[in-house]
């Protein structure tokens, strides 16, 4: 299991819920799952999301493995200028 | 609208050319004539990026109407080198790494070498004021002060 | 890629070298956005709303068609369906459907044979407008009477879903622990509101491109962008063309900033070159650029921080109220995010509301959403460090984060450089320096992600032992220089033999735009890696030359070498040597790398300034400044420091004088730099510059982004010193003299 820590636009589209435990190996997997788990954040993830495994912010890597025990967050759709 | 014929000097070289009555010499230069260095940042004399000179005095060309030029000489970014041989300011410019963009480049050197057939000598204020017309949005003017300072030293030491 | 070696020695990179592109640029030979003509061409031209909200009864574009020499006419009509989203949203912004939701919404585009023609031509479009009810204040926007702009806005993320349609898009929390409990252990707390005002990029080139489509559904484009393969990808969709049909030139792009990450232009002058089947041009005059391309979000803040005496912070709370115009994308949680990401906090919440008003639609400018929240709680910061006593440095140095703290947006930090810098402008000496009357000094630190994302190169070996490689991330501060530098290193030839070109979305996979301070960071790392590609080819073909197995090559400094003794006595193999007669042992020598690279490194920051507020006027001089920012390796030492000077600049012209001012007719006021006034040389001093060197792990060199963390600090650093200076803290921006008067006479 996976704990997944939702943060800003995620945790509000999941009506304040911040935390899940889901089985995932990869990004892709992750989403899926937190899809599944709350379809109200499905429009969210379409938008698309940041992901940050272990400390290392993830944009657009479906298939970035989460190793057992990571420690994992997500965000709204970042970018810079 | 009548065009207006008009014959001028640009660079050294005698130019003629056909002109609306209310068509700025920024547009001829760049539209008419091909001559792009010119920039056009607002087309209200604010940002200094189409500086030319008109017979020696530094204007911005973008409040000169093109009807004005006949008979008078204009210097442009594309008359500053000399054949293959930069002019000092511009290589002191990629010395000093005073472009970014290179956007403000053309009307800052043109400004910049004004001052310096003026006054050879400026100091860091001088430099500033002078310059105060021509907006550089990337640099923080820091490295373009330094480099026309350090070009005035070269060409007095010249 | 990870690090390589910590102790490498390198030969190029750390140097400065006259960039490749640099004759074009102070000769006027750079083509920028506007330089380019085509046979045929027109001149488009844009008619906008002059109301700030305005319903859009009927169009009626019969007289401008009719007036001689013009050829297209485009309304929404000539663009996709169907599209919703953001790339819907893309496409009401750049053409207005059934609303006009700010002054200088796009509501029409005509082409015509000359510009003057053309702004006739526009002057003749009969827009029947139903003038609404408009909001262009943040706190006002958020009220329940406030008009609304979208019906299908109801905001998100609060306990109740609403019931009514409101200008909030969405609250966002971000934090960690308990702020209430962490504010009971506290000895002090400073609590203050802050407001920020909208400002541009202010860029110097406007935006501008050449569109040349016809009726074959094909089409090219030129034009002055930090991304061209998202103006193509974006183009392509709004005008319904497939992507392969649309090839898209970045011309030279007159800074960007980030405003030019998006389209405003493009699809316009695509849809009137297609209408009319010639090249259309579009140049936005400078007050199109203020009204209707992406200034940043305006704010309304309040921070609440709390700390023992001794100066550990034991609670941070923030709420922060960010508009972004007339669309959703305020970078309010971003500005969440990064509020208190310097420091170490056991307790900390950041509240964010994204707020939609009757102004341009926001895009990113250098650090989206930081410099806002930066301000109001590194100046929370400086007061908490007046009450308890303590140096303002050494107060940030207690709280600071550092390797392994756990940031306040959750995530634990890798190896970083706050510590770094905040160390060495404390040993600088300019933080001793004695102060003159009226002066005041001020220090901030600040924090930035930095992305990569999606990049690919392509290094090809010439006949003669040069080197082209192609980029497809815009140069848009001399990054062509530091490509070469990195592609220099690794081949071990010298940077004069390598030419940087930024190559079209035809020739070059997809790449996305010069954004997050990630071209020499991605594009370098890129290069690095397709270097290593080509270097396996130029090992093989050694090899073969040799006569021996290709594993029992090296390269060495510029050649290839048998790997010991073992393999062979041969005399070494240059690069050029082995180009030479490519031909011959097996055809051309490139080297690629495709990647989307994510291991950025963030950045810090920590800024000094010194001000001088005449008490007679209320102009505030800024004295001296300093920037210390940790580049992870710097590349190009000279454009590094330019871009700490240039994001210090724009932050100080922030702070001091820039602002969007709306007329109680939502109109905006000060549509020209004579009005929205941009620091110009004679306002400031040299600009002092510390490049600190914490290598980031994630990049072969160690490198991070350094073009955005460098405006974080300078809206609080100047308003840490003014308000130092003026002996009253200063909460609200743009600190203009009117304003510094009226908190004089208040002291």
């Amino acid at each position: 299991m996976i704990k997944v820590v939702l943060q800003g636009s995620l945790k509000a589209a999941a009506g304040g819920r911040s935390e899940f435990a889901l089985e995932a190996t990869n990004i892709r997997q992750l989403l899926d799952r937190l899809g599944e788990a709350d379809p109200a954040l499905l429009p969210v993830l379409e938008r698309g999301v940041a992901v940050s495994i272990d400390g290392q912010l993830y944009r657009d890597a479906w298939y970035q493995a989460i190793p057992p025990d990571s420690e994992v967050f997500l965000f709204g759709k970042m970018a810079g200028g | 609208m009548k065009q207006m014929t008009v014959s001028t000097t640009i660079n050294g070289d005698v130019v003629e050319f056909l002109c609306e009555p209310d068509e700025t010499l920024l547009d001829v230069l760049r539209n008419r004539l091909n001559l792009t260095g010119s920039k056009e940042g607002c087309g209200t004399g604010d940002c200094g990026a189409c500086s030319v000179t008109l017979d020696g005095r530094l204007v911005c060309s973008c409040l000169v109407l093109g009807a004005e030029v006949n008979g008078r000489e204009i210097g442009t970014i594309e008359g500053v080198a000399d054949g293959d041989t930069l002019h000092p300011l511009q290589s002191k410019f990629l010395e000093h790494a005073a472009l970014q963009c290179g956007i403000c480049t053309p009307g800052i050197l043109v400004a910049a070498k004004s001052l310096l057939e003026r006054n050879p000598d400026p100091t860091e204020t001088e430099v500033r004021y002078w310059l105060a017309g021509n907006l550089c949005r990337c640099t923080g003017y820091d490295k373009i002060i330094r480099a026309v300072l350090d070009t005035a030293a070269e060409m007095r030491g010249a | 890629m990870p690090l390589d070696n910590n102790n490498r020695v390198f030969k190029s990179v750390g140097t400065s070298p006259l960039r490749p592109d640099g004759l074009d640029k102070v000769t006027g030979r750079a083509r920028f956005g506007a330089d380019a003509t085509a046979s045929g061409m027109l001149w488009g031209r844009i008619v906008r709303s002059p109301h700030a909200h305005a319903r859009i009864r009927s169009i009626d574009t019969s007289k401008a068609e009719a007036l001689p020499g013009v050829k297209a006419v485009v309304t929404r009509a000539d663009f996709a369906t169907g599209l919703d989203g953001d790339i819907g949203d893309i496409l009401e912004n750049v053409m207005a459907s059934e609303k006009a939701l700010y002054q200088g919404h796009a509501v029409a585009a005509v082409a015509a044979t000359s510009p003057s023609i053309a702004r006739k031509a526009a002057k003749l479009i009969v827009v029947d407008y139903e003038v609404l009810p408009h909001v262009t204040d943040v706190d006002e926007a958020m009220k329940p009477d406030a008009p609304v702009l979208n019906e299908k806005i109801f905001t998100e993320g609060l306990a109740e879903k609403p019931t009514k349609p409101s200008n909030v898009v969405k609250r966002i929390e971000i934090g960690h622990g308990d702020v209430e409990k962490g504010f009971a252990a506290a000895d002090v707390i400073i609590e203050h509101s802050f407001r920020t005002e909208a400002t541009h990029q202010g860029y110097i080139e406007p935006h501008a491109c050449l569109a040349s489509a016809g009726p074959d559904g094909q089409g090219e484009l030129w034009c002055c962008t930090q991304g061209h393969f998202m103006v193509r990808d974006t183009c392509a969709q709004l005008l319904g063309m497939d992507v392969s049909k649309l090839r898209v030139t970045a011309s030279e792009i007159g800074g960007g900033f980030g405003g030019k990450t998006t389209v405003f232009i493009e699809p316009t002058a695509l849809a009137l070159s297609r209408k009319a089947n010639r090249p259309v041009k579009i140049v936005m005059p400078r007050e199109e650029v203020f009204v209707a391309s992406g200034p940043t979000a305006s704010s309304s803040i309040d921070i609440k921080i709390g700390a023992t005496k001794d100066g550990r912070i034991t609670a941070a709370d923030a709420v922060l109220r960010y508009q972004g115009g007339a669309f959703p994308g305020s970078p309010v949680e971003m500005g969440a995010m990064t509020a208190f990401a310097c420091y170490e906090l056991e307790h900390v919440r950041c509240i964010g509301f994204e707020v939609v008003t009757n102004r341009p639609k926001a895009a990113a400018y250098r650090a989206p959403g930081a410099p806002m929240s930066a301000f109001a709680v590194e100046s929370v910061i400086a007061e908490l460090a007046e009450k308890l006593n303590i140096d303002p440095i050494e107060l940030r140095l207690k709280n600071a984060v550092k390797e392994g703290s756990r940031s306040s947006y959750g995530p634990v930090f890798g190896p970083i450089g706050l510590i770094e810098t905040l160390e060495a402008a404390k040993a600088h000496p300019h933080y001793s320096a004695p102060l003159g009357p009226n002066q005041g000094r001020g220090v901030a630190s600040g924090f930035w992600f930095n992305f990569g994302g999606q990049t690919c190169t392509s290094l090809n070996v010439n006949i003669d032992g040069t080197v082209t490689l192609s980029v497809g991330t815009p140069d848009i501060g001399g990054s062509r220089a530091s490509m070469c530098l990195m592609a220099a290193e690794e081949l071990g030839i010298p940077y004069e033999s390598v030419r940087t070109i930024i190559a079209d979305t035809s020739s070059l996979g997809y790449n996305d735009v010069t954004d997050g301070s990630r071209v020499t960071f991605a594009s370098g790392l890129a290069t690095i890696a397709a270097a290593r590609n080509a270097i396996k080819v130029l090992c093989e073909r050694a090899a073969k030359m040799w006569g021996i197995p290709a594993d029992a090559v090296i390269w060495e400094e510029g050649y290839a070498k048998p790997a010991g003794a073992n393999a062979g006595e041969f005399e070494p193999l240059s690069l050029a040597d082995i180009a030479k007669v490519a031909g011959n042992t097996g055809g051309p020598i490139a080297g690629h790398h495709e990647v989307n690279i994510e291991t950025a490194g963030p950045s810090f920051a920590t800024h000094i300034v010194d001000a001088e507020v005449d008490p007679e006027t209320g102009r505030t001089q800024i004295t001296r400044y300093t920037v210390v920012q940790d580049a992870g390796k710097a590349v190009h030492r000279a454009y590094v420091e330019g871009q700490f000077q240039g994001g210090a600049v724009q932050g100080i012209g922030w702070v001091l004088n820039e602002c969007y001012i709306y007329g109680e007719d939502g109109v905006l006021q000060n549509a020209g730099f004579l009005d929205y006034r941009i620091p110009v040389a004679s306002d400031l001093p040299m600009i002092d510059t510390v490049i600190v060197e914490v290598p980031n792990p994630g990049h072969p060199y160690g490198v991070r982004g350094v073009g955005e963390t460098s405006i974080v600090p300078p809206l609080a650093a100047v308003a840490n010193a003014v308000s130092a200076a003026a002996g009253v803290r200063l909460t609200e921006l743009p600190m203009s003299p009117p304003r510094i008067l009226v908190a004089l006479e208040e002291r």
